[in-house]
């Protein structure tokens, strides 16, 4: 697999290797323990997207819930058994559990697994141009650490004591006494054992992103001629990095607690009439390690879904991407400040309050890069020349997401709004859209706009339009009425909200979210058709179906082991050459070099390469020469 | 092509579908077996539910059918627009109008919803703090939803008015350092104005040491477990007793630690009273998992955690009975439930707090009973007899 690790100047005869290697491939060794990154991206999608749909029937579950808190379903009873639903009403202990693993999988496995794992894995070797990733074999084995992990969550409903129940955040103590809840028993222990074996996942496929995107570019591809996508993932890649490891130092001492009588969260415990041994521990130390992840983790989760999204949006207005340089450093920007904000989670749980004013400065600073790029891509798509794709309409829904629920941040990072806001639905409407619904649509932009490169078929683009319409409105209807339950006082996590006086009328509100969720989840048959359906039956794509500049498009239909035939092309230029004037085509590929393309070059393309601008004014005096 | 042929297999199909059958067959059996055992009621009821079940499957399926065939009559019209040599639908057009009706709708929605259920939103703060809150809730409100509004026009506004032509080409615009300087500065400027604003009205909410010259707060303990509050005045002294965890039982549900003799006066309440316009400090604490007091009203929050007792200082300022003249709902009560996860049921976690006026407060405190009733006497002295031998035993041990 020498041809995989470097660019190499001698491609064609490292091609005819691949290619009798390609012949001698088995089913084994090609679908399930492949080490191509195109086809470990796919099984990262297609496992992401099970693990999606698995974590929106749980939602639509307590939703049922939580529009007819007093109606039994006897089919409940019948899918669910008797332990979790007794007479077809769900057990309030499950209904926590249902909460915990929705939140689990959503965040965990479907947004940074499904998201990253996908998309840098399919992206990054071919925008960087390089023929694999820099360890294919830790690529293969990142991805079944990932399988096993989401095998062992999900198997934590076939307990007859539930799945993990204390919620996506476990917070000790609930989370580390098995009498204090169903949940906190053997479903703990497999949340725990799971979330170790994803973390161990999380960071090989990590630290190969950052070196596939370090060593492994193409020539002529220096940093600033990356696509942002590219940019996203490497930070993203970091941010993993350096976070994942402390929520195992977390979970680990919670495991130490669990079954070792250690008390590193734990002190002056009674639990059910019983005085419990534990001294000396606190659980506020649990928080922190788990926010200092927890906190990157949700940028981890939206960057690259912006990168995707910058991307597309530029290949679909037919114009650059507004303030490239400006994007890079908002996101060089968001990844060093996601470290010092985790605090903002903390305000009202017993932190000492002047750490949180100051996690309140820290945080309300992380507001100004993301402003910038919201105002960015309004700035790209403004005077563009917008083609809507399946994929531009997802990234439009992201930017109108991410704006909606970022805004509703700026409320509940300042400590003295968060009073009132910490933990009710204000806070579930405000993540559910700037991270949750927005990252889904980078997703699903991503998935739409580089199905021809995964599958070498184009998918449906009306069934994408349908699709889109119902989640987005879905979407929109089921989290902006929850913003005023929260600014009510209805707290999350609650089973019913028929106990307390005051919160009973939201009952109709619950109802009117519930039926919303059931008509976007229902909306998603639409994608899964299209997409299981266009994977042997879709139109055949070109080699470059959106006029695109990035590299991967100048790759063959056929996507072949090492990815290009011959040799791998030289970049010249950056990625968002776009309606350039003085060219007669819309879009200039990253290959080609300024000398074919005098007629539209312009000082500001060599600003950031010397090399570049040399080789243009050599030309110039060559060409003044001929004449 | 292994993954095709694998699918292709007409063996593996049939066995497939072999196996779809029988798992069906499998859960039918299942359904007879139990409703063999159950009372014909219920196997009426499971009947009712699989026919309900497959009526709202047929409902779905009948749905994407008719997607479906909507989906092929506009394909079959696209196709005649182009055999007659006309242009098909431009669905490109299509989503930027679509983007523009969602716009209007949207706004309206958004609209509807402000009124609707914006009126339902912040019950009239009813402290002292809670008022400094909603200024600012209100200001940042303001703020926001004006850059709300004004971002999502323009963003669809955009969308409708530059969808594609072929008559034109994108605007070639890679940067402009002056705009990206001023859309820095000026939500850096406008977070800068809300950061100080709530930065030092948290530090005065959090700021929970009586000052020099103020009255002393009333001292109340609101001990969180699974899944009550338990709530503790001190008495005449004004002192809340110390407590010792190991110390709970049965009958010392606190754990009051009877050493300490401020404890021995200490009152046992099932309901939170407060006085009206006297700062109060709520010392809060849990004794097996995290718990959260949380009053809205109030606007009061702060986690309840075992092993690291938290406060809230605050001053209520209108009284219960006055608030239900006010909001005319002669039952309305103030509460106080629990906001952090904490099992079953966490969601019925409450407690009534009540609101009074100076007297009608001392009233109150005057007829609650002592937290060291007839039974802990009893037990305690029990203890004290058998920790006296103890000690004698000892000594003796350590005489020889």
């Amino acid at each position: 697999m020498s041809t995989l690790a470097v660019h190499d100047h001698h491609g064609v005869e490292h091609h005819d290797h691949d290619h009798e290697h390609h012949h001698n491939e088995t089913f084994i060794s090609k679908y399930i323990f492949s080490m191509d990154h195109k086809m470990i991206a796919k099984q990262f999608l297609i496992t992401g997207i099970t693990m999606a749909v698995i974590a929106m029937i749980l939602s639509i579950l307590f939703r049922i819930q939580l529009a007819y808190p007093d109606k039994s379903f006897p089919f409940l009873e019948t899918l669910l058994g008797k332990n979790f639903a007794p007479g077809g009403r769900l057990d309030s202990n499950f209904y926590l559990s249902l909460v915990t693993i929705h939140g689990t999988i959503m965040v965990f496995f479907v947004l940074t697994a499904g998201l990253s794992g996908t998309f840098s894995n399919l992206l990054i070797p071919f925008q960087v141009g390089a023929r694999d990733m820099a360890s294919p074999f830790m690529n293969m084995l990142s991805y079944w650490l990932f399988f096993t992990a989401s095998v062992i969550m999900l198997s934590s409903f076939l307990l007859q004591t539930q799945p993990a129940g204390p919620g996506w955040t476990i917070y000790p103590p609930l989370s580390a006494l098995p009498k204090a809840m169903p949940g906190s028993g053997m479903g703990m222990t497999l949340w725990l054992i799971s979330m170790v074996l994803f973390v161990a996942s999380s960071l090989m496929g990590g630290i190969n992103y950052v070196s596939t995107v370090l060593n492994m570019r193409t020539k002529g591809m220096d940093l600033w001629k990356m696509p942002l996508t590219i940019w996203a993932f490497f930070l993203t890649a970091i941010l993993g990095i350096l976070a994942f490891p402390v929520l195992v130092a977390g979970v680990v001492l919670l495991i130490f607690d669990r079954s070792f009588g250690t008390s590193f969260y734990l002190s002056d415990i009674v639990v059910q009439g019983q005085v419990m041994n534990f001294e000396g521990g606190s659980p506020i130390l649990f928080q922190h390690l788990f926010w200092f992840l927890g906190h990157p983790e949700v940028y981890i989760v939206i960057m690259p879904a912006m990168g995707l999204v910058s991307e597309v949006m530029a290949v679909n207005s037919r114009k650059p991407i507004f303030g490239y340089h400006a994007m890079v450093y908002s996101l060089i920007g968001i990844t060093v400040l996601s470290f010092i904000v985790w605090g903002h989670h903390m305000f009202v749980t017993g932190m000492n309050p002047f750490l949180g004013g100051v996690f309140m400065i820290t945080t309300l600073i992380i507001a100004v890069p993301s402003a910038v790029k919201t105002f960015n891509w309004l700035a790209t798509l403004w005077r563009g020349n917008i083609r809507f794709t399946p994929a531009m309409l997802f990234s439009i829904g992201f930017v109108s997401f991410f704006i909606s629920g970022g805004i509703t941040g700026i409320f509940l990072g300042n400590a003295t709004l968060d009073i009132n806001l910490h933990d009710t639905y204000f806070v579930v409407a405000h993540f559910h859209l700037v991270m949750g619904s927005a990252a889904i649509f980078g997703m699903l932009a991503g998935v739409y706009h580089w199905f021809p490169k995964m599958y070498g078929r184009l998918m449906d683009e009306k069934l994408g339009y349908l699709h889109f319409w119902l989640t987005f409105i879905g979407a929109y209807l089921v989290f902006f009425p929850m913003h005023f339950m929260g600014l009510d006082g209805v707290p999350r996590r609650y089973y019913s909200f028929t106990e307390i006086e005051s919160l009973k009328q939201w009952v109709s509100v619950n109802t009117f979210i519930t039926w919303a969720a059931i008509m976007a989840a229902l909306a998603q048959v639409a994608f899964l058709f299209n997409f299981f359906y266009s994977i042997f039956k879709g139109k055949h794509a070109t080699q470059n179906p959106w006029g695109s500049n990035t590299l991967e498009w100048t790759t063959p239909v056929e996507r072949i082991h090492g990815n290009w035939p011959g040799e791998i092309p030289t970049v010249y230029r950056w990625p968002y050459d776009y309606s350039k004037p003085g060219h007669d085509e819309d879009f200039i590929p990253q290959t080609v070099p300024f000398s074919q393309t005098m007629s539209s070059n312009l000082p500001h393309d060599f600003e950031d390469s010397p090399v570049g601008d040399q080789e243009w004014v050599n030309t110039s005096k060559s060409n003044e020469h001929v004449k | 092509m292994g993954f095709k042929t694998l699918i292709k297999n007409k063996f593996l199909t049939a066995l497939f579908s072999m196996l779809m059958l029988s798992g069906t067959e499998l859960v039918m059996a299942q359904d007879a077996n139990s409703t063999n055992t159950a009372t014909g009621d219920q196997s009426a009821q499971q009947a009712g539910m699989w026919t309900s079940v497959s009526y709202y499957v047929l409902l779905f399926v009948v749905v994407c059918f008719a997607v479906a065939v909507v989906g092929k009559i506009l394909r079959v019209y696209d196709l005649t627009l182009q055999m007659q040599r006309k242009k098909g639908i431009n669905w490109n057009n299509a989503m930027a109008v679509a983007f523009l009706l969602f716009l209007i709708l949207g706004l309206a929605g958004v609209y509807y919803s402000f009124s609707v259920q914006g009126s339902m939103i912040l019950p009239e703060a009813a402290s002292q703090h809670g008022k400094t809150m909603d200024t600012m809730f209100w200001t940042t409100f303001g703020i926001t939803v004006v850059v709300f509004i004004a971002t999502q026009i323009l963003l669809f506004g955009f969308v409708f008015y530059y969808r594609n032509s072929d008559k034109r080409k994108g605007y070639y615009l890679p940067h402009n350092n002056t705009i990206e300087k001023a859309w820095t500065i000026a939500p850096a400027i406008v977070l800068t104005v809300l950061v100080v604003f709530g930065f030092f009205s948290w530090r005065k909410i959090t700021n929970t040491v009586d000052a020099k010259g103020e009255t002393a707060s009333i001292n109340i303990d609101v001990t969180g477990h699974q899944f009550a509050w338990e709530i503790r005045y001190p008495g005449r002294d004004g002192k809340l007793g110390a407590k010792n965890y190991k110390l709970i039982s049965g009958t010392n549900v606190l754990g009051l630690d009877f050493k300490d003799r401020n404890g021995l006066d200490d009152l046992h309440a099932d309901t939170l009273v407060l006085p009206v316009n006297k700062s109060v400090r709520l010392n809060i604490l849990a004794q097996d998992v995290i718990h959260s007091v949380y009053m809205p009203n109030f606007r009061v929050q702060m986690n309840a955690v075992p092993g690291l007792p938290t406060f809230f200082k605050f001053t209520p300022t209108i009284t219960t009975a006055e608030m239900r003249s006010r909001l005319d709902q002669p039952d309305f009560e103030y509460h106080l439930y629990c906001n952090k996860i904490c099992g079953g049921s966490h969601y019925n976690m409450q407690k009534i707090v009540k609101v009074v006026t100076q007297a009608e407060y001392y009233d109150w405190l005057a007829h609650q009973k002592p937290y060291l009733n007839d039974q802990l006497k009893k037990e305690l002295k029990m203890a004290d007899a058998t920790e006296q031998k103890g000690g004698e035993n000892k000594r003796l041990a350590l005489n020889n």
